[in-house]
C-alpha cells in the first residue's frame, strides 16, 4: 500500500488509507474537511460495452506531474493538503483508477482543490488508458501534455470554482 | 552519441517496442530524435502535432538538446484519470 502522498500503484486503491495519509502528521482537528474524488471504470463508453481498462504510465514523469499539480494547488489553496493515487495495469470495470483526497480547515477549498486536481491530471499526467471493449480495443487519446499551458491551467481553475 | 527512446501507448504499438537505443549526431535535439524515429517508423509521423516530449523524465520542448545517454520519451495525448 502506498505510503507517500503522490503515487502510482498496481494494487486496488483504498480510500480509507488515502484519507489516513492526507491527515498524517498533522495535529488532530487541523482539518475540518476532507473531500475525496474517485474515478471509476465505467462499463460503457461511447455506446460501447467496456470489458476492462489498462493504464500505462511513464512513472517518474507521472510523479513529477503530480508534484507540479500539488504545487499549483498550494498556490491557489495554501491551506489544502493533497494526496493522490493512480492505478496502473488492468483495472476491471467498477473499480477505481484514481483517488484524490484534499484536506483543508474548511470545505470550500477542499472541494475546489479536488476538482482542480482531476482536471489537471487529465491535462498533463503521462498516463494512458487502453479501452478493451466488446469487439475491439483502442488507446484513448485526450490532451497534449504541456504543464506550461496557462490556458489549460486557467480552464481547470475555472471548472474548480465554477 | 547514444540515446534511449521511450515510447508509450499507441506510439509503442506502432513502433513495436517500448524502448529503443539509437545513435544521434552531436548537437541533436528532441526534434532530431523524433525525425529519426519517424523515418524509421513512418506510421508515427502524423503524431508530431499532438505529442509532447520529455528528456530524462522532465517535460521538454522539441528544441531541447539531448546528450549522450539521455532518455528521450515521446508522449501521445494523455488519458489518465
Amino acid at each position: 500500500m502506498p505510503t507517500t502522498l503522490l503515487s502510482l500503484t498496481g494494487d486496488p486503491l483504498d480510500m480509507a488509507s488515502v484519507v489516513r495519509l492526507v491527515e498524517a502528521g498533522e495535529p488532530a482537528g487541523r482539518f475540518g474537511a476532507v473531500t475525496l474524488f474517485l474515478g471509476i471504470v465505467r462499463g460503457e463508453n461511447l455506446a460501447r460495452r467496456v470489458v476492462e481498462l489498462e493504464y500505462q504510465a511513464y512513472e517518474p514523469l507521472a510523479i513529477k506531474a503530480f508534484e507540479i499539480i500539488s504545487g499549483e494547488v498550494a498556490q491557489h489553496w495554501p491551506t489544502v493538503r493533497l494526496a493522490l493515487q493512480h492505478r496502473t495495469g488492468l483495472v476491471p470495470i467498477g473499480e477505481a483508477s484514481i483517488v484524490i483526497a484534499a484536506a483543508s480547515p474548511h470545505r470550500a477549498e477542499a472541494f475546489q482543490a479536488c476538482r482542480y486536481v482531476i482536471e489537471r491530471v487529465k491535462h498533463i499526467a503521462p498516463i494512458w488508458k487502453r479501452e478493451v471493449f466488446q469487439g475491439g480495443e483502442a488507446w484513448v487519446e485526450g490532451a497534449t501534455a504541456d504543464p506550461t499551458d496557462a490556458a489549460a491551467r486557467e480552464a481547470a481553475y475555472g471548472r474548480a470554482c465554477g | 552519441m547514444r540515446i534511449t527512446i521511450l515510447l508509450f501507448a499507441r506510439l509503442r504499438d506502432l513502433a513495436g517496442s517500448p524502448r529503443l537505443e539509437r545513435d544521434v549526431p552531436e548537437g541533436a535535439t528532441v526534434d532530431t530524435v523524433w525525425q529519426a524515429l519517424a523515418a524509421e517508423f513512418p506510421a508515427v509521423a502524423p503524431y508530431r502535432t499532438s505529442i509532447s516530449a520529455a528528456v530524462d523524465a522532465d517535460y521538454a520542448r522539441f528544441t531541447t538538446p539531448v546528450a549522450d545517454g539521455s532518455e528521450v520519451a515521446f508522449l501521445p495525448p494523455v488519458s489518465g484519470g
